[in-house]
């Protein structure tokens, strides 16, 4: 019995292990907008599914790999990215929050209408898929496009990190985010620092539609589902936090497994909320957040 | 005789107002529909007022036939009847000595449907001694389903019951496949398994999943009267017949073959002819044993789905066996063995 738990075990922390890393990635470029410019894309969901049905649309016309068209999937996301940002973010940049939060809101609305309008409310697959199956080692399973993602996750991740950390561009936007009026004084350019956060952020989560493409369906809804979860990523590893939303992915995907396994299916978006409204609770910045 | 229609636009309201209007301004003697369950209960409850038979081909709702109504009468089989087919499925498979003892799962979506699914498939399981290892209903449309999968895997259950919508049924398939999760079966309520979605996304891992159907058109194979009536269908409408205009068309032929004996349009006189219905399985292009309603419920006792197999990307009718198209292909194979 105890064997059989063990085996169990294991694999549901691989299973939830895999999906935090996807989690995480779908997460980054959530907090990279936040962590720049204080406003959270309620459309980040949709702009994975636009990702998505990119790779779609690239494998269904060019019969291209979702890896290897993963290179477009970045760029054109980086550029609807900025294009959003010129055209939907920035007229509302001084308006009240709320405001902010419709536009971004409406945009989800309009971004889900008009991928059911294109593609209907069918759910594709690609085809001529590379990397597929599962590694089996010592009884433990591994789904193979999986580890590609997680690969790719980490990859992201560091990219990312270096990127803000160690570059003259990621100083710049690490200032406009930690004051605009003294950055502009620098002569930084906070209006491109934004467009570029904004392209950054479309553009990790179109790594992201492409590496899930390579194995996850594409329909017009499928960013509400992983949506709600990179909300959830970003809130837990703290706002605007790149280690926090990495962490916080991994939390979540093992949290999810284990609860699902152990406790009840049902149950394991419960356990997942009532982990984040703890640690909301005790540390309301999130486990990696700066503090304002 | 003639046909006057009223469009109900799947609104409980609309139907009620459609039936009223059908019966006192076109004098209608009798009514037929409504599809959806929740229509098909209020419309015929203007039926059951105004005194005019109303004849339902197909809502599958279990509770409409429990409201003692006496003009009402169903010839579709109910979704409680689909459930028993499982475990009557089960149990000829017992007698042949396919299977012995096999521990089931049962898996579920979490909505109204999916509830309603377990609850009844549980009563029958209980009915007939069969142990239920694992009891799951998961949340619809999660992003992955590999903690449900490892448990089921689990609980060492050999046939799974599964009650999911097309999404969900794909993330699972691909999910068993990751997990190398090898059930003897997947006995599948229609729905996500049947929808154009699941074999386009799965190709051959969508392969040897059973479902249950109201109807299928290979039923044509054992039943000559299937490809003769679908001929005439398909010349006026230029499509195949389907569960549902097959389930309506036969409908539509009881009621006449009522008003034929009753030799009156008084709907009294149609309503009693109704319940002296004794239609014999060869003259139905439906895979049911006849058509004779209850005494009491007016529900149509010979009626019986069928189950379907995936085998080279079709669904084939598989049992009952006297109906079936192709043989039934038991257990199914070891993920690693498939190409």
């Amino acid at each position: 019995m105890s064997d059989i738990t063990g085996a169990v075990l294991a694999q549901t922390l691989a299973s939830g292990l895999l999906w935090g890393f996807v989690y995480s990635l779908i997460a980054l470029g959530l907090t990279v907008i936040f962590g720049v410019m204080d406003i959270v894309n309620f459309a980040h969901g949709d702009f994975l599914m636009i990702s998505m049905f990119v790779a779609y649309v690239f494998n269904a016309s060019f019969g291209m790999n979702a890896l290897v068209s993963l290179p477009f999937n970045a760029a054109l996301l980086f550029v609807f990215g900025v294009i959003i940002y010129k055209v939907l973010i920035k007229p509302v940049l001084t308006a009240p929050p709320l405001a902010q939060i419709f536009s971004t809101f409406g945009l989800l609305v309009f971004l889900r209408g008009l991928a059911q309008f294109i593609f209907k409310a069918d759910y594709k697959t690609l085809e001529n898929l590379t990397l597929q199956g599962r590694v089996d080692f010592l009884g433990i399973f591994f789904s193979k496009p999986q580890m590609v993602a997680s690969a790719g996750a980490v990859i992201m991740f560091i990219v990312m990190y270096l990127f803000i950390t160690k570059t003259k561009t990621g100083w710049a936007l690490l200032a406009v985010a930690e004051n605009k009026q003294a950055a502009a004084l620098m002569g930084i350019n906070s209006d491109r620092m934004y467009a570029l956060a904004w392209g950054l952020g479309a553009a990790c989560v179109g790594v992201a539609g492409a590496l899930l493409a390579n194995f996850y369906y594409v329909f017009p809804e499928v960013g509400a589902v992983f949506g709600f979860l990179a909300f959830v990523t970003v809130a837990l590893g703290g706002f605007g936090s790149i280690q926090g939303a990495f962490w916080a992915g991994l939390i979540i995907g093992v949290t999810e497994a284990l609860a699902g396994t152990f406790i009840a299916p049902s149950l394991k978006y419960l356990v997942v909320f009532s982990i984040y409204l703890l640690v909301v609770l005790i540390r309301p910045r999130g486990l990696m957040g700066h503090t304002s | 005789m003639s046909v006057v229609t009223g469009d109900h636009q799947a609104s409980a309201e609309k139907g009620m107002s459609e039936a009223e209007r059908l019966i006192s301004q076109e004098k209608v003697v009798a009514l037929i529909g409504s599809y959806h369950s929740g229509v098909t209960a209020t419309a015929s409850q203007v039926a059951e007022r105004n005194g005019i038979p109303f004849v339902n081909a197909d809502s599958t709702s279990p509770t409409l036939i429990t409201r003692g109504f006496k003009w009402f009468f169903r010839t579709t089989p109910d979704d409680d009847m689909f459930a028993a087919n499982f475990f009557q499925f089960l149990n000829d498979l017992k007698t042949k000595g396919t299977i012995k003892d096999p521990k089931l799962a049962i898996l579920s979506e979490n909505t109204l449907w999916g509830t309603d699914v377990t609850k009844a498939e549980n009563r029958f399981a209980k009915e007939s001694n069969y142990t239920v290892v694992s009891d799951i209903n998961y949340p619809a449309k999660s992003t992955n389903v590999s903690s449900e999968v490892q448990k089921i895997k689990a609980s060492g259950a050999n046939i799974v019951l599964q009650a999911s919508y097309a999404s969900d049924a794909i993330l699972y398939m691909k999910t068993y496949k990751e997990l190398d999760y090898n059930p003897d079966a997947i006995l599948a309520m229609d729905a996500g398994f049947v929808d154009t979605e699941f074999l386009k996304a799965l190709g051959k891992d969508g392969e040897y999943i059973l479902s249950r159907e109201v109807w299928a058109l290979d039923l044509a194979k054992n039943k000559p009267l299937v490809e003769k009536v679908n001929t005439i269908y398909k010349a006026k409408y230029g499509i195949n017949m389907t569960g549902n205009s097959a389930r309506a068309f036969t409908a539509a032929m009881t009621l006449l073959d009522a008003i034929n004996r009753a030799g009156s349009t008084d709907p009294a006189a149609i309503k009693k002819a109704l319940e002296e219905t004794n239609i014999p399985a060869d003259q139905l292009v439906m895979p049911w044993k006849g058509i004779k309603f209850d005494p009491t419920t007016h529900q149509n006792v010979l009626g019986q789905g069928i189950i379907v197999q995936i085998q080279n990307s079709e669904y084939v009718t598989v049992w009952p066996w006297d109906l079936a198209s192709k043989p039934l292909i038991w257990p199914t194979p070891i993920w690693d063995n498939r190409k």
